[in-house]
């Protein structure tokens, strides 16, 4: 059979499956919208978070981007699993305790104001919106180069798909297709991890396998082999990178902090029955993300080796078939510049004949390694998997915002259980025709965002949650004041270096640049994120401390023991 | 303070002690092994492997893996001890 026919199958197969369990465990109540009725186990959750956080951008893009970036991808693995040991320790166990529906909910009982509230509930659609337009995007590039459809219309069809189970099962429905989902995904990433790892060093496990001897009959260590070829061709040393160290740091920490408080995971801990399940749903969310985690820097070792071997120096007509079918998306182009009929993949910008977009690494990663059809046509639908699933988690947390936080607890107040439930489907069926317009018409700065989604989240949210949990005095003013000044530093760095307001700026012009390079809009999130800090503490020592029975709220939520189920009231 | 307040607090203490201690691992494998002493790190090869480079990309996610289940035992243990489990 055809890699399309194959395509076909398994992608028709999964999506039966994800169809069934929505109509399965259809939501009948705001409770089971919005946190799946609160009984999830502890491994479900686990799975379901796993899903949730996996997008498009760890299953498609991740190996990519750390094949050509080498050491310095470190700050994507680091940056984006570290962060949980900073939800568990720090947020989870006390949100499930404090018990309500969303991130907004305990902003705005916490730091008793609806101004809070509302800061939070717009940090929260700002940060969600960047991020879902992205997922839409990927389900797109996946159904053109697989199923042959073009792009809009696959973005279509996942609306499509998402709509079905976002809005008929809410959380509930959610949380149980992100279980299949998870299982799907991973399946699909490891399968042709392992043949690859096997084909190249004979380890069957890719973690070993990126440490172990070529198979070629050389003897030398694969990482020194790939070392060798990268210096060779005028790249950086593969295990140095390029990066300044400060950098480095500050992009790892903004990534960090800016997962621990990402609303839609943060919100994924208010499904667990106990504080105790909330801590050990954390860890076992971890676990499962870590085995993708440690798999793709060797997945990205193997190509980029691969990837060299197969076309440096070699001769344009005699290409594989994959080298033709990718450039027919345009994700892969060869200019011969110096007309000699081979390819000259080099440093040297001005000699440099091959063009490869990240992307395509892991999608095209079976095919250049002459996997078997059903193996290629696997990670189609793993792809899809990880952006369904990941874009579905987001909308529940903008339909949740916008029924639950702005509508139930600003607008109308008294509206019936059954009228929020009717709210939260509408605006999430709105939120997806949003985030398929954005996902068909994405507007140039839609990839440059997505990153900085975590710098937001960073600069908002977690000061506020943690000084909320471990200082009982922090006091309204104090959390408002650091949110605004932190997403509004946010924002101007990243709109001054990326889309070149308030007189622009070149990567020379970065702040804190102490002779090596200064920090990337990526990493700034860190510095905003203190500077939330730093407000929030100063402007609290001139205003009055927060009410006793706050206070009372904050010594509660220590304690893990007598959770009762969320509510919304 | 009354005796179950005095509880409480003492909970929180030991709570707050287990947090800096797991916290500070958590930055000495990921800022300091995986980026700070990188380069020092990388003189020692293991197998295949830099080590500051192994830490980077290897290392400190088995590390976060642990310590949240260390966490998780750590608080299972001081919940029963103050009669906070359920």
């Amino acid at each position: 059979m055809t890699v399309q026919t194959w395509t076909y199958i398994l992608v028709g197969l999964t999506f039966a499956l994800y169809i069934g369990i929505a109509i399965w465990s259809r939501a009948g109540s705001t409770k089971e919208f919005y946190v799946a009725g609160g009984g999830v186990s502890p491994l479900a959750n686990g799975m379901a978070t796993a899903a949730d956080w996996m997008s498009a951008a760890s299953f498609i893009s991740m190996a990519g981007i750390i094949a050509f970036a080498g050491y310095d991808g470190s700050v994507y693995l680091m940056g984006w699993t570290g962060g949980y040991v900073l939800l568990a320790l720090l947020l989870a166990p006390y949100l499930r305790k404090f018990g309500k529906f969303t991130v907004p909910d305990f902003i705005g009982d916490r730091y008793y104001s609806k101004t809070a509230r509302i800061v939070a509930v717009i940090c929260a659609l700002i940060v969600s919106f960047t991020y879902v337009a992205g997922q839409m995007r990927g389900v797109g590039v996946v159904f053109s180069r697989f199923l042959q459809v073009d792009i809009n219309s696959g973005v279509i069809i996942g609306m499509v798909i998402v709509l079905f189970y976002a809005v008929l099962g809410g959380m509930k429905g959610i949380t149980y297709t992100q279980v299949a989902q998870y299982c799907v995904l991973i399946f699909a990433f490891m399968v042709p991890a392992i043949f690859i790892s096997i084909q190249m060093t004979g380890n069957p496990i890719p973690q070993l396998g990126m440490g172990a001897t070529v198979n070629d009959g050389s003897g030398l260590y694969l990482l020194e082999k790939l070392d060798g070829l990268s210096t060779e061709l005028g790249f950086n040393n593969y295990t140095d990178g390029s990066k300044s160290t400060i950098d480095i740091f500050t992009i790892t920490l903004a990534l960090m902090v800016g997962t621990a408080g990402l609303p839609h995971v943060i919100v994924r801990f208010f499904t667990v029955k106990k504080v105790k399940d909330a801590r050990k749903s954390a860890g076992l969310a971890l676990l499962l993300i870590a085995i993708l985690y440690t798999t793709a820097p060797a997945v990205a070792v193997f190509a980029k080796t691969n990837l060299i071997n197969t076309v440096s120096n070699q001769s344009y007509a005699n290409m594989p078939e994959w080298f033709k079918n990718w450039e027919g998306t345009g994700l892969l182009t060869f200019d011969d510049k110096n007309n000699d009929g081979k390819i000259q993949y080099v440093a040297d910008k001005t000699k440099n004949e091959l063009t490869i977009d990240n992307d395509i690494m892991v999608l095209a990663n079976p095919e250049i390694a002459n996997l078997p059809a059903w193996v290629i046509a696997l990670v189609a639908a793993g792809g899809l998997a990880a952006a369904l699933s990941t874009a579905a988690g987001l909308l529940l947390v903008i339909s949740s915002s916008v029924s639950h936080d702005l509508i139930k607890k600003i607008i109308k107040p008294n509206i019936s259980d059954k009228g929020e439930l009717w709210a939260a489907r509408i605006s999430a069926t709105i939120a997806v025709i949003i985030a398929g317009y954005f996902g068909i018409n994405p507007p140039g700065f839609v990839a440059a965002v997505v990153a900085l989604a975590f710098g937001l989240a960073a600069a908002s949210f977690f000061p506020a949650i943690v000084l909320g949990i471990f200082y009982k005095k922090m006091n309204k003013e104090g959390a408002i004041a650091g949110m605004v000044v932190g997403i509004l530093l946010m924002l101007f760095y990243m709109t001054k270096f990326k889309f070149g307001w308030f007189g622009g700026g070149t990567p020379a012009d970065y702040w804190f640049n102490f002779g090596k390079g200064g920090i990337s809009p990526e990493g700034f999130g860190s510095i905003a994120m203190i500077a939330n800090f730093i407000v929030a503490l100063v402007v609290m020592r001139f205003t009055p401390e927060p009410p006793q029975d706050v206070q009372d709220i904050v010594e509660d939520i220590r304690i893990p023991s007598g959770a009762k189920e969320a509510t919304g009231h | 303070m009354s005796e179950k307040q005095k509880k409480a607090t003492a909970y929180w203490k030991e709570n707050v002690r287990y947090l800096i201690i797991l916290l500070s691992i958590w930055f000495a494998v990921s800022y300091g092994a995986g980026i700070l002493f990188k380069e020092t790190l990388d003189q020692i090869q293991i197998g295949g492997f830099k080590l500051g480079f192994w830490f980077a990309q290897q290392g400190s996610i088995y590390v976060f893996v642990i310590l949240i289940f260390v966490y998780v035992r750590l608080m299972n243990k001081l919940d029963k001890k103050y009669g906070y489990n359920e």
